[in-house]
């Protein structure tokens, strides 16, 4: 199965109430397959085509807003223009999932794999003081279990949760055991999940007002206090990487999505010629694992950070490692190329290896 | 166990559906296996291409430049994936229409009429799995019966009126390797 469908059953079976999205290369199966599996019929979820991805996201925080479990997804282009969305989500403390199965860019660009869109996930993209908590699939199986992880954590910590993925691994078919179907949440369900929700009063309870808006200079200082607090505790509590050998390893290889896979069988040839060479692949991208990977910059003698861009998580990796000497270099292709083991391996040696 | 396959050929040809059900089939012996195509718009017309890896170990990268074993269906791709094919490692190829021979000797080299075959078939569409049926004979990385076990799970059963004809193919495509 593609990672795209793995991703779009996923969420089927989590008992989603609704997706909103627009079609765009490489991440249209995802549309495609909601389409085909017509879960409207059977779960009651809702499956719509918007008229743009401005609709979309707007779509999102309506469904958001009154505690339902919605979703959209994109490639690049799409995101750019959902993320004055994005940023009023965060603002209305809303959970709701947004996938960037990532292309080459800026600008419309290429159909082709890319990772240039780091930035503008881990950082912010739109406006104003937030983050969304960012999960990076590198495998069909990730596409599938960071729908379900993704959710559940915009609900614990409600804020918005973002999949990034890219073409390799929404393109890609490999093995994947699918969760079993959970039914969708009652509406008694709802509100007792999401107190705050807009379902109605119903004379039981106070008025909710969901808004991103607050004229008073003073209680908007104190929403963006409480925004904070909510990243310093997903900063604390959710951070996720996988390690591999990286106890006693001499170099360090750091890569996340489908590049963290081309890194594995550079490691896998590195080993072969007696090297003795770490991969750290971080999971979640934001909150970044600033801890463990300075943890191994401190005994190892290089780092290099191989990515599909020009040179963006390099900058969380410097700040992992600030207090050590350890020398980090970059490999990065861009404009939707990716490139094979051999070719990441020849810079590891040359920049690194044999420095 | 490790096949790392290119499949290339022209896009229609059934090269990424080809490599899909070989993909399956790994998946009815339980191996781990990944499937990357060439996506985009030199699908139609152009040429496609799709790399499927099976292993019994845990697949790293699902993009690689090296082949044990390349299957090539015109000359564009004959030219572009012959020296990628790891020595010791298998070549096979359609003659059809190749003007320039494969000149390699650490490899072993299987030249198929798959194409002209075709043309005893009652359907054309099954070109793909008489070129899988010589693959296999060639290098046996997955029982047939596994392959059309996966078939069988791919295709919905409206279409599995057409599970013989494949089969056929399938045969058609071993008693090409000689």
């Amino acid at each position: 199965m593609k990672g795209n469908e793995a991703l779009a059953i996923s969420a089927i079976r989590y008992g989603c109430d609704g997706y909103f999205g627009y079609p765009i290369t490489p991440q249209s199966e995802v549309l495609e397959t909601l389409e085909a599996e017509m879960p409207w019929e059977t779960t009651g979820m809702v499956v719509l085509q918007a008229e743009s991805e401005l609709a979309s996201i707007n779509m999102v925080f309506g469904g958001a807003a009154c505690g339902k479990a919605v979703f959209t997804s994109s490639s690049s282009p799409g995101l750019s223009l959902m993320q004055e969305g994005i940023s009023y989500l965060a603002a209305a403390e809303l959970p709701a999932l947004v996938v960037n199965v990532m292309r080459g860019g800026p600008g419309l660009g290429t159909i082709h794999p890319s990772q240039s869109d780091y930035f503008q996930a881990t950082k912010g993209g739109g406006h104003g003081d937030y983050h969304c908590i960012v999960l990076a699939p590198s495998s069909v199986q990730e596409m599938a279990d960071f729908v379900w992880l993704g959710w559940d954590l915009a609900f614990k910590y409600r804020t918005p949760a973002m999949i990034l993925s890219d073409g390799v691994i929404g393109q890609m078919m490999e093995k994947v055991v699918l969760p079993d179907q959970r039914p969708r949440r009652t509406e008694e369900e709802i509100r007792q999940q999401c107190p705050w929700a807009l379902n109605g009063r119903k004379g039981l309870r106070k008025q909710n007002i969901v808004r991103s808006l607050e004229l008073d200079s003073a209680k908007m200082e104190l929403n963006n206090i409480r925004f904070q607090e909510t990243y310093r505790t997903i900063e604390a509590n959710e951070v996720r990487i996988e390690m591999i050998d990286t106890d006693d390893c001499d170099f360090l290889l750091v890569a996340f999505g489908s590049m963290a896979r081309v890194c594995e069988k550079v490691k896998e040839l590195a080993t072969d010629d007696g090297y003795k060479v770490g991969l750290a692949r971080p999971i979640t991208l934001w909150p970044f694992p600033y801890e463990q990977i300075g943890a191994v910059a401190k005994h190892c003698k290089g780092i290099m950070v191989a990515e599909l861009n020009a040179g963006q998580m390099i900058e969380d990796v410097r700040l992992a490692a600030k207090s050590t000497e350890c020398p980090i270099v970059h490999y990065g292709r861009m404009g939707g190329i990716v490139p094979n083991p051999e070719e990441v391996y020849e810079a590891l040696k040359a920049q690194i290896i044999n420095k | 166990m490790k096949q790392e396959i290119i499949i290339a050929g022209f896009g229609g040809q059934g090269v990424l559906s080809m490599g899909k059900i070989l993909a399956y089939a790994g998946l009815m012996e339980d191996l781990e296996v990944t499937w990357m195509p060439s996506y985009g718009p030199e699908q139609r017309g152009g040429t496609a291409n799709v790399t499927v890896i099976l292993s019994d170990k845990r697949i790293s990268s699902p993009i690689i430049d090296s082949f044990t074993t390349a299957v090539v269906l015109n000359q564009q791709s004959l030219d572009k994936f012959e020296s990628k094919v790891k020595p010791g490692g298998v070549l096979i190829y359609d003659s059809y229409g190749i003007h320039r021979e494969p000149t390699r000797t650490d490899i072993t080299i299987y030249r198929v009429n798959a194409m002209e075959a075709t043309f005893n078939l009652k359907s054309s569409k099954t070109f793909n799995m008489l070129v899988l049926g010589a693959l296999l004979k060639a290098c046996p990385m997955v029982k047939i019966e596994s392959v059309l076990q996966g078939l069988k799970k791919a295709l919905p059963e409206r279409l599995h009126h057409l599970l013989p004809a494949n089969e056929e193919a399938l045969h058609l495509g071993e008693s090409l390797i000689k």
